[in-house]
């Protein structure tokens, strides 16, 4: 049994059918990029499997547990699934120890050496020891969201969801965050990322899926969705990438 | 001239004046802490209520509504008439027997908390709907991203409007002389009507502003800290 499925799930914002009857599987230590132009529902996907949006039909489910009959408890979910957005959304009143100790403390209920030890640990993986007692602001994009994605991870999650996480960064920061993403995906973490980083897509996803307007236009590995895609509607938006100069 | 400077800046009324003008202003200092501490606890607890999201939660959300437009809209004396004379009048055991004070007290706090909720409510609208996103997505509960996410940002920008309402608060306790608490203006009252001098009003506005310039400064300063960090971190 895959780590996450989705049946035919759709989701409407009023009118508009942002998702619709999306199936998805994705097994355990497997990397998934979610491909697609910017308003094809991306985001609203990752945002489905932690229920930071509610599904109009179908179902998901989430390490054996159906996550969509309502009967599931939202916080229980959320501590087993870590998710990064693209703006970081760090907590500027929180230094950044206290960013990653935040869940911990109250959420996991370590007490405060335990958390700290956790986050400080967590820091010197990413390389940012010594901003620790620094406040958000005063950190590079990149550097912010290397501590979102610490502040996700302190939590021990069994499943990350990254929605273009270096989307908002300049060019010569991305490579930072990526590099934590590789290394996250060698240690066999489970994730899903919406992505426009096609090469880095390419590299560690397990699968990739071309979402198109709501739909999952196109799966498969990334050799054959990148080298040999069949859906003309997946050319095309692969075309327009290279024109782009971003494969 | 001669006339008005005896009149409202003697110094001989000044003196005699004083040490009851100044008993007086203690009261109204008292008046202002202990009604500043309660609406900053309820005011906060209503903003809340305001905010709170659901069909469930309608009921509680227009009480907190009709309280804050009610309030708003009735000028203090009013409540203070109501509070100082209307309680007593009730004739019930455990409202119907305190101090002046009390009811002085009971009437800024209606009115005030009335105030300061709408000022909390504007800070809490003004922190970006992605960081309590980010705290619910950490697992932590709604409760809880208030409290650790969502308030300590909203307090921090409120800051300066709530010290200004507390300039007002201030002023105000002098109202509620007119349900007989003892505070700075009756006591100038008494004087001015003693002594047919109105210096004690002058010894009573001298305390009064002496207390509000150190906020209003506190305030600009605020103010200007902040604009100056916004501008650092904008470049
Ligand atoms: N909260 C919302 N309310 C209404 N429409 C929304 C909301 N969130 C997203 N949408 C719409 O849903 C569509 C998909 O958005 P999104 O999932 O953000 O796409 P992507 O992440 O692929 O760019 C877009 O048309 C967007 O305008
Ligand atoms: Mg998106």
């Amino acid at each position: 049994m895959s780590f996450v499925h989705l049946d035919r799930v759709t989701k409407c914002f009023g009118e508009l059918e942002v998702l619709r009857h999306v199936s998805l599987d994705v097994d355990e230590h497997n990397v998934v990029c979610l491909i697609g132009a910017s308003g094809s529902g991306k985001s609203t996907l990752l945002r489905c499997i932690n229920l930071l949006e509610k599904v109009d039909e179908g179902t998901i489910v989430v390490d054996g547990q159906e996550i969509t009959n309502g009967h599931v408890d939202v916080n229980a979910l959320r501590r087993k699934i870590g998710i990064v957005f693209q703006a970081y959304n760090l907590f500027p009143h929180m230094t950044v120890l206290e960013n990653v100790t935040l869940g911990p403390k109250k959420v996991r209920q370590l007490n405060a050496r335990q958390s700290r030890d956790t986050a400080r640990e967590l820091l010197e993986r990413i390389g940012l020891a010594e901003k620790a007692d620094e406040f958000p602001d005063r950190l590079s994009g990149g550097q912010q969201q290397r501590v979102a994605i610490a502040r996700a991870l302190a939590m021990e999650p069994k499943l990350m969801l990254l929605d273009e996480i270096t989307s908002a960064l300049d060019p010569q920061l991305v490579s930072d965050v990526l590099d934590l993403v590789r290394e996250l995906a060698s240690t066999g973490m489970t994730m899903i990322l919406a992505t426009h980083e096609m090469s880095f897509a390419r590299e560690v996803a397990d699968k990739v899926c071309f979402l198109d307007a709501g739909v999952i236009c196109e799966e498969g590995s990334p050799e054959q969705i990148f080298s040999d895609p069949t859906e003309p509607r997946t050319r095309e938006f692969l075309g327009r990438v290279i024109a782009a100069g971003r494969l | 001239m001669h006339q008005v400077i005896n009149t409202f800046f003697s110094p001989h009324d000044f003196r005699v004046a004083f040490p009851n003008v100044w008993a007086g202003f203690q009261v109204n200092l008292k008046l202002m802490v202990v009604a500043e501490v309660l609406v900053l606890i309820l005011a906060l607890a209503l903003a809340v209520i305001r905010g709170l999201p659901g069909r469930g939660a309608r009921p509680l959300r227009a009480l907190a509504i009709v309280y804050t437009d009610f309030f708003r809209g009735t000028p203090l004396i009013l409540v203070a008439f109501v509070i100082g004379f209307g309680l007593p009048a009730l004739n019930v055991h455990g409202i119907s027997s305190r101090s002046n004070f009390t009811y002085g007290v009971i009437a800024l706090t209606l009115v005030y908390t009335a105030y300061v909720t709408e000022v909390y409510r504007a800070g809490i609208e003004s922190v970006h709907p992605s960081q309590r996103m980010a705290a619910r997505s950490l697992g932590l509960s709604y409760w809880q991203a208030m409290r650790y996410v969502v308030i300590p940002q909203a307090v921090r920008r409120v800051i300066p409007p709530l010290l200004n309402d507390f300039i007002g608060l201030q002023k105000d306790t002098a109202l509620v002389s007119v349900i007989g608490v003892a505070e700075a203006a009756l006591q100038s009252q008494a004087y001015s009507q003693t002594y047919a001098n109105f210096t004690s009003y002058t010894v009573a506005a001298v305390l009064f502003v002496l207390l509000t310039i150190p906020l209003a400064r506190f305030t600009d300063h605020l103010i200007l800290a902040r604009e100056l960090r916004e501008r650092a971190t904008a470049t």
